[in-house]
């Protein structure tokens, strides 16, 4: 029974080992190289540059301007997606079908929902401004994308709204697999609803918040598609929806800087890594065993 | 408990607004949306919707999307199905080198690859064809394919697998025909995971697919939504939108219990 073992181990792993390889592996680890040269992708022979390319991303203001927009993502659209799913997650106890309704912009494609959204915001017939007209609030309709101080949060605000639903339904699967007596003896015991979920549900449910956490801070560094549609420029008035992203992109495609796009590439890898590894540090707790 | 319901239906309401808005506005004139964002269409413009069908190639895009999405998911299902098994049922020497390899790739932006990426794709003369997409959509789907699936091929019971060596079955029969079978609820799951991510693709697209006759639906609205604001035909615009969210949500509200289980025990693994 054993013979042909390794004929069929070959046969069945040489395509995608590579196509991995290929397409993923090397790709990546050709980064790291080029990261170091200032190949502008017609020079047969890139140039070794050392570390320069990572000093330039220091005083490159465009780069500078993407950390720290995709810094207040971080800050901003994990907490209030977890926040918002946690409160729906408890709130939907019982009634499937909001569950069902909010799931809907999971199914969209990015590039779907930056378009729907770019509608939304568009000054005059934009759906925003129609309903801030008829609810008689008419000094508070902006052109909302065109404002440097309202455009990134404009942008946030789709990526929370198009987050939630997921994370409601990821929420709730986990907040029913507590058990219903352990609430009850909670209740029992004098405590009252907020206690009982702080106390008894977000222990249980941890795990499941935890890789929250880590996917929504992973995302809160990309954030390209949404940018990239729906803002004029794209980046923003005054660079103000900047992203790392964006910039290796256009430094890449527009101008041809393949050795500096790279090196963006690395600083954006190891940022990555680094807020995973963070953040799966700081949401650290006992895990909590149901017996 | 009325402040509980009046949260939750608010945000129902933000979440089905903007959806239900873009219909009717899909089947209004320009005049009437520019008119204004509230009012119902005075005749529902079915023109609109042929419009955006033909002339701005939604029909082409979706067929692009069809055949690009599903060629690497079905490439992405039996490649991925196919390395998982191996390396969780078959011990040899580098396995578990082979294995990390592979899932390493999900630690890795897909930013960082970008640039080199984009070269690799072009030395094999595969930007902006079906093939050169349907292969690095695969290539990168794979490793969250083969991670997930390994748990699942190593829980599945070894002795029928036993059996059907006795009885003579091949390895590959025995994959095919005993150990797929039994990882089906796995494949479903991981099945639905890949196929909104590759659904949701736009950065790869965008750069490695620079052939408008080859767009893919993300990135052909989005390119429409750019040239033909230019051009103002909103209401194609709004159709051509509309075409685009239609089939993935109708899909979801027959399989809706499905597909939330299935993305769920995706992140969660």
């Amino acid at each position: 029974m054993r013979h042909g073992k390794y004929r069929f181990l070959a046969g069945a792993l040489i395509v995608p080992l590579t196509l991995y390889g290929v397409f993923v592996l090397s790709p990546y680890l050709q980064a790291f190289q080029l990261a170091f040269t200032n190949w502008n992708g017609v020079d047969s022979a890139p140039e070794f540059t050392g570390f320069d390319n990572f000093s330039k991303l220091w005083d490159d203001p465009l780069f500078l301007a993407g950390l720290r927009n995709n810094g207040l993502m971080l800050l901003v659209v994990p907490l209030a997606v977890i926040v918002l799913a946690l409160a729906l997650a408890a709130g939907t106890r019982g009634t499937r079908v909001y569950r069902v309704v909010y799931f809907f912009p999971q199914l969209l494609s990015v590039a779907i929902i930056a378009v729907l959204w770019q509608f939304v915001y568009t000054p005059n017939s934009g759906l925003l401004n129609g309903a801030l007209a008829a609810l008689g609030l008419d000094s508070w309709r902006q052109s909302w994308l065109a404002e440097p101080n309202l455009a990134l949060w404009c942008v946030m605000a789709v990526m929370i709204w198009s987050s939630v639903g997921f994370y409601v339904v990821l929420f709730s699967a986990a907040m029913e697999s507590v058990p219903d007596d352990i609430m009850e003896a909670a209740a029992i015991d004098g405590a009252g609803p907020m206690t009982v979920f702080r106390r008894i549900t977000i222990p249980l449910i941890w795990e499941s918040v935890q890789v929250g956490w880590i996917y929504l801070g992973i995302a809160a560094l990309d954030g390209f598609a949404l940018v990239q549609i729906m803002t004029v420029g794209p980046g923003g008035p005054d660079n103000s929806t900047e992203v790392m992203g964006l910039g290796l992109y256009r430094t890449a495609f527009t101008f041809g800087k393949f050795g500096y796009a790279s090196a963006m590439g690395v600083a954006i890898f190891f940022l990555t890594l680094s807020i995973a590894v963070l953040l799966l540090r700081v949401t650290k707790r006992e895990r909590v065993e149901l017996a | 408990m009325r402040i509980k319901h009046a949260f939750l239906t608010l945000w129902a309401v933000l979440v089905t607004l903007p959806l239900l808005w873009a219909l009717m506005s899909s089947f209004k004139t320009d005049a009437e949306i520019f008119d204004s964002p509230w009012t119902p269409p005075a005749s529902p413009q079915f023109d609109n919707w042929s419009r955006a069908w033909e002339h701005a190639s939604i029909g082409q895009y979706l067929f692009n999307t069809l055949i690009v999405v599903g060629g690497s998911l079905a490439l992405t299902m039996l490649l991925g199905a196919l390395t998982a098994y191996c390396l969780a049922r078959y011990e040899f020497p580098g396995n578990r080198f082979l294995y990390y390899t592979l899932i390493a790739g999900m630690l890795f932006p897909v930013f960082l690859a970008l640039v080199p990426l984009f070269f690799v794709v072009d030395n094999l003369g595969m930007l902006g064809t079906y093939h050169g997409l349907i292969l690095v959509y695969a290539a990168y789907a794979l490793p969250f394919t083969v991670f997930f699936l390994h748990g699942f091929f190593r829980s599945l019971p070894g002795a029928v697998a036993e059996a059907a060596f006795l009885d003579g079955a091949s390895h590959a029969g025995v994959f095919f025909r005993v150990m797929l079978p039994m990882a089906r609820p796995g494949m479903v799951s991981v099945g639905i995971f890949n196929f909104l991510g590759l659904w949701n693709q736009y950065l790869l697209p965008r750069v490695l697919n620079p052939d408008p006759d080859h767009y893919v639906i993300s990135q052909g609205l989005a390119a429409l939504a750019v040239s033909q604001g230019a051009r103002s035909d909103w209401s194609g615009l709004f159709a051509g939108l509309v075409i685009a969210i239609l089939p993935v949500l109708l899909a979801y509200v027959f399989f809706q219990r499905q597909i939330r289980a299935g993305l769920t025990s995706g992140a969660l693994k």
